[in-house]
């Protein structure tokens, strides 16, 4: 039997109910409070091709319900007028036609799907080296990471490039999906073989939880029940996993950060004092009567309200979107930063960073770029680079002079005024920023803030 | 001086729901555009999709006004109930609306409905958009389009750069990392912005419910005229939407899962009278929203083709 048609079958055993039945599959009752409780987990997979990413997505997709008849129609028409005997799960979440016709994932898609505890956005990514940029953006967000590993193949040199990445993006949570344990009898010790060696590797890099999760994504075992073939595993299905781990503790709720966007300024009568600064929290909470700050003047004020289209409220904790108002009149506008006078980020123009380079012309020490960090825009020159990382040894290549397409290195930059920041690993929006290319107006590099150049 | 709360004891106080977390996103995204384009738009059915558009406007800046005009590329072809919707939201909101007609673009000769059997404007409303950007000037336009919609959409940026034609390339998009967004453009280029594409169907009408939001009564459970047509139920009105030879007229209970042209917009029989009712509907569903849409099923690439072109 060929693996497609296993995995049509093996779809079709498992979800007779198929949307039909919100009650089926899920065991739970619709219910309008619950899912107006659910939180929101983003999430990126990895693997290399034919590691079985797709059918993982589709089977989680198919499980919760979250694909309809008409689309599933879709993809069984479009897979017989391509000449493949059965449904080919890849064509349901595969997008664009070129890709569709190269049949390979060659862009981040974005997909959804949602069971009663947890609304879920997948960045499904693409695994080769020449996508690192495309996984690099689907990890900016993300809360957690699923690398595949074929247990045939055991942990091979993509894993460990996908794991770096994840590490550098520092996405709080990793799942380490031992998959097609069907094809090696189900073995623990092949599982364990896997387990350690990835556990040996990934002691280099500064990744806090890590989960591994041996299944079969074919034959769903492991995927969103407990697999009745590894009695020898105690933890949980990887649904099980989505839905539990905990993600409140990963925002810095310590460091109050807030660029601000946009003034919102009414030109009425009626609200003829209202001077409210509009922008989203990057960390830390604020309060009503807070003592704040503002950066670049450093004039003090307090909190006179936060509200939400004009609706108040006590406290803005990150990722709310509000409108402060400060009591004294201050001159603040966008690009500028409010925070506590005893917690500030650090102010500075000579800056090391982590940078991935994203586009085909290299990047030129020497060169003057835009760049955009939180609500504000500056200029700034590559001063130095420091060395490459070969992604796949994982060696620092010193002496280099540019940086390629896809290619991850240490870079020293100067900045036309000073930038408001904080160190990547301490807060993912104040320790971000964006390279642009000013001929061509295209984001060219995306880096990570390690702290001010020694 | 005033002491934060502690932020170890609180977390689950400063936690948000998915769907506060999405409207965060959102408004956040406005803001953006306003902050880095000079002649922003949001593009306004009167939908539920717009709507929701509309209510996340009202968050991002009240109590300012909308720092752009709501724009509406008229088809000519609309429910009459949605077009006494949108009149009623702008009068009460108070804000400038465009109205930017298909007929007029036919008038001139710029634009031409679909040959075929059916009278269909969707084709048409191309040359109207691009016509309504080149009189505005307008550089960003806000959609109310969602990334879980169709497949092609699931690649699409947030920000989505449009050539002077308003094609889309899909090959060549911007990377969009974090929360940073660039807008920088030449002249002429211009930007579609998706600020609800991380929302499912489901999502809006959770937040619809939740917040409360008025929308159009052809979305709730009536009695209408439809004929049955390929399979699916068509409204039927004045012409050119009457009955075709042969094809008989009944009365049903129907609503409208969305809301579009009434030459391809199709009901659902349904009961669904109450925002509940209708998300215990979307929960149980077993055909996509887009299902309805008549001009999808044309052919598996039917939106990106469109889209190409300049299609939202
Ligand atoms: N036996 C087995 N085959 C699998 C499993 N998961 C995926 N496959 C097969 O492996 C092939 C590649 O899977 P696909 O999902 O397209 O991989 P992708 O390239 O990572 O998206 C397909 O033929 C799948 O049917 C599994 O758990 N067990």
């Amino acid at each position: 039997m060929s693996p497609d048609t296993e995995t049509t079958d093996a779809l079709k055993n498992s979800a007779p109910e198929h949307r039909g039945d919100p009650n089926a599959n899920l065991g739970m009752q619709f219910s309008t409070d619950a899912y107006l409780d659910m939180d929101l987990l983003r999430f990126l997979t990895c693997g290399s091709v034919d590691d079985g990413k797709s059918t993982l997505i589709g089977r989680l997709l198919y499980d919760s319900k979250s694909i309809f008849e008409d689309q599933l129609e879709a993809a069984t028409s479009a897979s017989m007028s391509r000449g493949d005997e059965r449904m080919n799960l890849a064509l349901l979440t595969d997008g664009l036609r070129a890709e569709r016709e190269q049949g390979i994932t060659i862009d981040v898609a974005y997909r959804y799907f949602a069971t009663p505890k947890r609304k879920f956005i997948i960045a499904d990514c693409p695994g080769h080296v020449q996508y690192t940029r495309n996984m690099v953006t689907g990890a900016s967000t993300a809360n957690l990471a699923l690398i595949l590993i074929d247990a045939r193949h055991g942990v091979i040199e993509q894993t460990r490039r996908h794991s770096f990445i994840t590490s550098l993006l520092r996405i709080p949570h990793l799942v380490v999906c031992i998959n097609k344990m069907d094809l090696v009898d189900w073995s623990q010790e092949t599982y364990e073989k896997i387990r350690d060696d990835f556990e040996q590797f990934a002691s280099r890099f500064e990744i806090t939880d890590i989960t591994f999760i041996p299944m079969s994504a074919l034959t769903g075992d492991n995927v969103v029940n407990r697999s009745k073939n590894m009695d020898w595993y105690q933890g949980s299905s990887l649904l099980h996993h989505l839905e539990n781990v905990h993600i409140a503790g990963d925002r810095d709720m310590i460091d109050p950060r807030f660029p601000v966007q946009w003034v919102v300024r009414p030109q009425s009568d009626d609200f003829h004092d209202y001077r409210g600064y509009g922008g989203q929290v990057a960390s830390g909470v604020f309060q009503v009567g807070d003592e704040v700050i503002a950066l670049p003047s450093g004039m003090e004020s307090k909190i006179k309200s936060i509200d939400i289209g004009g609706k108040e409220q006590q406290a803005a904790f990150p990722p709310q979107s509000v409108s402060i108002q400060l009591e004294d009149d201050i001159d603040v506008s966008r690009g500028d930063m409010i925070c506590r006078p005893n917690n500030k980020p650090t102010s500075g123009q000579d800056i090391d960073a982590m940078v991935v380079w994203m586009t085909d012309q290299p990047m030129v020490v020497g060169k003057k770029y835009t760049i955009r960090h939180t609500s504000n825009d500056a200029r700034c020159i590559i001063k130095k680079l420091n060395y490459r990382m070969d992604i796949q040894t994982l060696h620092r290549d010193e002496g280099v002079e540019n940086l390629k397409l896809n290619e991850i290195g240490r870079i020293s930059i100067r900045t036309t005024k000073p930038l408001f920041f904080d160190p990547y690993r301490q807060c993912r929006i104040t320790g971000s920023f964006i390279i642009i290319d000013e001929q061509t107006n295209s984001t060219v590099g995306a880096a990570m803030i390690i702290g001010e150049t020694k | 001086m005033t002491q934060a709360a502690d932020p170890s004891s609180s977390i689950s106080q400063y936690r948000l729901t998915h769907i506060k977390a999405l409207e965060a996103e959102a408004i956040h995204i406005m803001r953006e555009v306003a902050a880095q384009f000079e002649r922003p738009a949001l593009m306004f059915s009167g939908g539920k999709d717009s709507i929701v558009m509309v209510t996340l406007a009202l968050k991002a800046f009240r109590p300012a006004k909308f720092p752009f005009p709501l724009l509406h590329i008229d088809t000519g072809h609309n429910f009459p109930e949605a077009l006494e919707f949108r009149d009623q939201l702008v009068e009460k909101i108070g804000e400038r609306l465009i109205v930017h007609k298909v007929q007029d673009m036919i008038d001139q000769g710029l634009a031409s409905e679909d040959p075929g059997p059916y009278p269909s404007r969707n084709r048409a409303q191309i040359p109207t958009l691009i016509n309504a950007i080149e009189t505005y000037r307008f550089d960003a336009l806000f959609g109310g389009a969602r990334r879980d919609e169709e497949k092609a959409r699931a690649k699409e940026r947030i920000f989505s750069f449009r050539d002077e034609f308003g094609q889309w390339d899909p090959k060549n998009q911007r990377p969009e990392l974090w929360n940073l967004y660039n807008g920088r453009h030449q002249m002429g280029e211009n930007i579609r912005v998706f600020p609800i594409s991380n929302w499912t169907e489901m999502d809006v009408w959770q937040y619809i419910m939740q917040e409360n939001i008025e929308i159009p009564n052809l979305y709730f459970s009536h009695k209408r005229d439809v004929v049955t047509r390929m399979g699916q139920l068509v409204p039927v009105g004045e012409a050119p939407f009457g009955p075709r030879d042969g094809e008989a007229v009944s009365n049903r209970t129907v609503r409208f899962r969305t809301v579009g042209d009434m030459s391809c917009t199709a009901a659902t029989d349904s009961p669904a009278a109450t925002l509940e009712d209708i998300v215990a509907e979307v929960a149980a569903a077993r055909a996509s929203e887009r299902g309805a849409r008549m001009d999808d099923k044309t052919n598996e690439a039917a939106m990106e083709d469109r889209k190409k072109e300049g299609y939202f």
